[in-house]
C-alpha cells in the first residue's frame, strides 16, 4: 500500500510540475498558431515579466528608485501586463513587422537574437542575481492532503495547476467568443484570406505577442515563486519544447496534455529509472519520450495533420 | 572592367565545369590560399592564433557542416554542440588508445565516429520534419552531453571530469597543448579546413549534393523523380557530422586543449554554428566562412571597444555584449536574410558592369 501511495505522490508531483511545463508551452503555441514563428524568446519572456513584477514589489529596483514607494501586488501584476503588452508592441514594430515573409527558419533565428536582446537587457536593467519572489502564494505541503491522505503535495503547485485551469478557459473563451478571438483564428488558418476580409495582421500579431507575454507572466510568476527569479528561468523553454513537439505545434489542448505526459513522465522515470543509470536524466527524457511519441504520429499528438502536394 | 569573364573562351568541358570557371576568382583564391600558407604563419603570434584565427577556423568547418546538412539538404539541426562533443571525446579517446598513430589519421577516425553518431540521430528525419525535427535533435544535444558527463570512461576518469588534450607531435612537431608554436596549430588546422572545403565545394555540386537540394526544395518532389529521401537525408546526416566532428576534435585539442562538455558543447554552441550558417548564408560554402568571421570576430571587437575604448566593466559589458550580438543578428535578418555571402554575389555583380552600370 506504502508503494502505491508513493507511486501516486510521485504521478501527482509530475501532474503539477506537467502543468508549469505545459504553461510555458502555451506562449509558444499561441504565437505560432497565429503567426507561424516558433517563439524561442518565450522562456526569456517569462523570465522578463518576472523580472519586471519583482522590480515593481521590492525596494531595491528601479520602481522604488525613482517613485520612492512599492506597488501592491494587485497593482504591481497589472503593471507587468502592460509592460509585456508595450514589450509586444516593440517587438512587432522593431522585428517582426520587416520579417513578414521570410521563411519560418529565419524567423526563428530573429526570435533566438530576441531572447538575446531581452536576456541582455534583463541583466543589465535589474542584474543577474537571484530575486526571491513572494506574491503571497501559499508555501509548503498541504496540510489537509497531508492529513487526510497521507499525501505529499506542494500547496505552490495545486495554486499553479488552478491559475492554469483559470487561463485555458480564459483563453478557449477568448478565442471562440470574441471577435478579436475570431480574427485570431482566422489569421492562424490564412494570412491572406484573413487580409482580405480586412483583418489588420500587424494588430493580431501585437494582440497574440501581448497575449503570450501575460501567459508569460503567469509562468513567470509560478517559476519565479517556487525557484526565485534568476536566469536559470528562461532555460525552461528547453523543458517546453518536448512538451510542444509532443502535444503538437498548432494546438492548446495538446500543450496543457503534453505537458502532463511529459511532468509524469518525467518524474517517474527520474525516481525508478534515473537510479539505475546515475541520475540527472530529466534534461533529455523529456526529449526522447516525446521522440518516441513523434515516430508514432509526426505532428504530435494533436497537431494539426501536416498535407504537402507536389 | 577588371572582374570580367570576357574573352576566356573553354575548350573542353572539364574547363567549363571547373570549380571557379572566371580566371579572376582563380586569382583570387589563389592568393588568399598563398596569403593563408605562406604569409601568415610568419607574422602570426599567440594572441592572433589563439583568439582569432584558430577559431575562426575551426567555427568555419563545423558551420560547413552545419549548412550541409541545414543549408543544403534542409535538415535543420540544434545538436551540433553535441556532434562537436562526440569528435572531441573520440579524438581525445583515440589518442589514448593509439599515441603512436598519426594524428591527422586519428582525426578523420574521430570524425567517421561521429558520422556514425549522426546517421543513428538522423533517423527520425525520415518520419519527423521541419521544426518537429529541430527540437528532435535537442535529444541528441542533451543526452550525448549527458552521457560524457555521467560516463567516467569517456573522460578517463578524471576527477574533474574535464578532458585534457596530451601533447601531440604531427610529423615532429608539436600541435597541441601549450608548447605548440601558434604557427603550427594555426598551419595544421587551415591545412586540414582548405582540403576539407574543397572536398565540400565538390560534394555539393555533384550527384549528391543535387539529390541533397532536391530533397530540401520539395522531398516529395524528390522522391518521385527518383530520389531515394533514406539515402540523400542519412548521407547529409553522415557527412555534415563527420565535418561537425573534426571540427570538434580540432576546437577540444587545438583551439581549447581542455574541456567539460556541460560548458564547451552546451546548447548555445549549437546556436552560434546554428548563427553562423544563417547570417553567412544558407546553402553556400563562402557563407560558413564569412559567418564565422562576423561571430568569432564581433565579440572580440566589442570587447576591446567597449573595456579598452570606454572602459566600460567587465561584467557590463558581457551583458552589453550579449545584447549587441543579439540585435545585430535581428538587424542582418531584417537587411539581409540570404546571409553575407548574398552580399558578396551583389557585390561581383556589380564589379561586373562597373563602370557602366547600365
Amino acid at each position: 500500500m506504502a508503494f502505491d501511495l508513493f507511486l501516486l505522490e510521485v504521478v501527482i508531483s509530475g501532474l503539477m510540475t506537467g502543468v508549469m511545463y505545459a504553461l510555458v508551452a502555451l506562449g509558444f503555441v499561441l504565437i505560432f498558431k497565429a503567426s507561424g514563428v516558433f517563439n524561442f524568446a518565450q522562456g526569456v519572456l517569462a523570465l522578463f515579466a518576472a523580472l519586471a513584477l519583482y522590480d515593481f514589489l521590492a525596494e531595491d529596483g528601479w520602481f522604488f528608485a525613482v517613485f520612492g514607494f512599492t506597488l501592491p501586488v494587485w497593482l504591481a501584476i497589472p503593471a507587468t501586463a502592460l509592460i509585456m503588452i508595450l514589450l509586444a508592441w516593440v517587438i512587432e514594430r522593431a522585428v517582426l513587422r520587416f520579417l513578414v515573409k521570410q521563411e519560418e527558419i529565419i524567423l526563428f533565428m530573429a526570435t533566438i537574437g530576441l531572447a538575446f536582446v531581452l536576456e541582455g537587457l534583463g541583466d543589465l536593467l535589474f542584474g543577474s542575481d537571484v530575486k526571491p519572489l513572494d506574491i503571497g502564494i501559499p508555501q509548503g505541503a498541504s496540510d489537509w492532503l497531508l492529513d487526510n491522505f497521507n499525501l505529499y503535495v506542494e500547496k505552490l503547485e495545486i495554486v499553479a495547476a488552478a491559475t492554469a485551469a483559470v487561463l485555458v478557459t480564459a483563453l478557449a473563451i477568448f478565442f471562440q467568443k470574441t471577435r478579436v478571438g475570431r480574427a485570431l483564428r482566422a489569421v492562424a488558418d490564412d494570412h491572406q484570406a484573413a487580409l482580405s476580409v480586412g483583418i489588420s495582421l500587424d494588430k493580431i500579431w501585437v494582440i497574440v505577442w501581448s497575449v503570450s507575454g501575460i501567459v508569460a507572466l503567469v509562468a513567470g510568476i509560478m517559476w519565479g515563486s517556487k525557484s526565485g527569479v534568476q536566469f536559470s528561468l528562461s532555460l525552461i523553454a528547453l523543458k517546453a519544447l518536448p512538451v510542444l513537439i509532443l502535444g503538437g505545434f498548432t494546438s492548446v489542448p495538446g500543450a496543457i496534455v503534453g505537458g502532463l505526459i511529459i511532468g509524469v513522465g518525467e518524474k517517474v522515470a527520474e525516481v525508478y529509472v534515473g537510479p539505475l543509470v546515475g541520475g540527472a536524466i530529466e534534461n533529455w527524457f523529456a526529449y526522447v519520450l516525446a521522440l518516441g511519441f513523434l515516430l508514432f504520429r509526426p505532428q504530435g499528438l494533436f497537431g494539426e495533420r501536416i498535407i504537402e502536394r507536389v | 572592367m577588371f572582374y570580367r569573364e570576357n574573352g576566356q573562351f573553354k575548350s573542353s568541358y572539364s574547363a567549363d565545369q571547373a570549380i571557379f570557371p572566371i580566371a579572376q576568382d582563380r586569382v583570387f583564391v589563389i592568393g588568399i590560399l598563398l596569403i593563408a600558407f605562406c604569409g601568415v604563419p610568419f607574422v602570426i603570434n599567440e594572441y592572433w592564433a589563439n583568439a582569432i584565427l584558430v577559431p575562426l577556423l575551426v567555427y568555419a568547418l563545423a558551420g560547413l557542416g552545419l549548412n550541409i546538412l541545414t543549408g543544403y539538404c534542409g535538415q535543420v539541426s540544434l545538436g551540433t554542440g553535441a556532434f562537436m562533443a562526440v569528435g572531441a571525446y573520440a579524438s581525445f579517446k583515440l589518442v589514448g588508445f593509439f599515441p603512436e598513430v598519426n594524428y591527422l589519421i586519428l582525426i578523420f577516425v574521430s570524425g567517421l565516429v561521429t558520422a556514425a553518431v549522426g546517421v543513428v540521430f538522423g533517423l527520425p528525419s525520415l518520419r519527423i520534419k521541419g521544426f518537429y525535427l529541430a527540437v528532435a535533435t535537442l535529444a541528441a544535444q542533451f543526452f550525448l552531453i549527458w552521457l560524457f558527463n555521467k560516463v567516467g570512461w569517456f573522460y578517463d576518469h578524471s576527477p574533474t571530469g574535464m578532458i585534457t588534450v596530451r601533447p601531440i607531435d604531427f610529423f615532429g612537431v608539436r600541435v597541441t597543448g601549450p608548447e605548440a608554436t601558434p604557427a603550427a596549430k594555426y598551419l595544421f588546422t587551415l591545412t586540414i579546413i582548405a582540403t576539407l572545403t574543397l572536398t565540400a565545394k565538390n560534394i555539393v555540386r555533384g550527384r549528391v549534393g543535387r539529390s541533397w537540394m532536391a530533397i530540401r526544395d520539395m522531398d516529395i518532389a524528390a522522391e518521385l523523380i527518383g530520389i531515394k529521401p533514406l539515402q540523400a537525408k542519412l548521407s547529409a546526416f553522415a557527412v555534415s557530422s563527420f565535418y561537425i566532428g573534426v571540427a570538434g576534435a580540432l576546437y577540444f585539442g587545438v583551439y581549447l586543449g581542455s574541456a567539460e562538455p556541460l560548458e564547451a558543447f552546451d546548447i548555445n554552441q549549437s546556436f552560434y554554428v546554428l548563427f553562423i550558417i544563417i547570417i553567412g548564408g544558407l546553402g553556400s560554402i563562402l557563407g560558413a566562412f564569412l559567418g564565422a568571421a562576423f561571430i568569432v570576430l564581433l565579440p572580440v571587437l566589442m570587447k576591446n571597444l567597449m573595456v579598452g575604448g570606454f572602459g566600460v566593466a567587465s561584467g557590463t559589458a558581457g551583458h552589453v555584449e550579449i545584447l549587441l550580438l543579439g540585435a545585430l543578428i535581428i538587424f542582418f535578418l531584417i537587411v539581409e536574410p540570404h546571409g553575407l555571402a548574398r552580399l558578396w554575389q551583389i557585390a561581383k555583380e556589380k564589379l561586373r558592369l562597373w563602370p557602366f552600370p547600365h
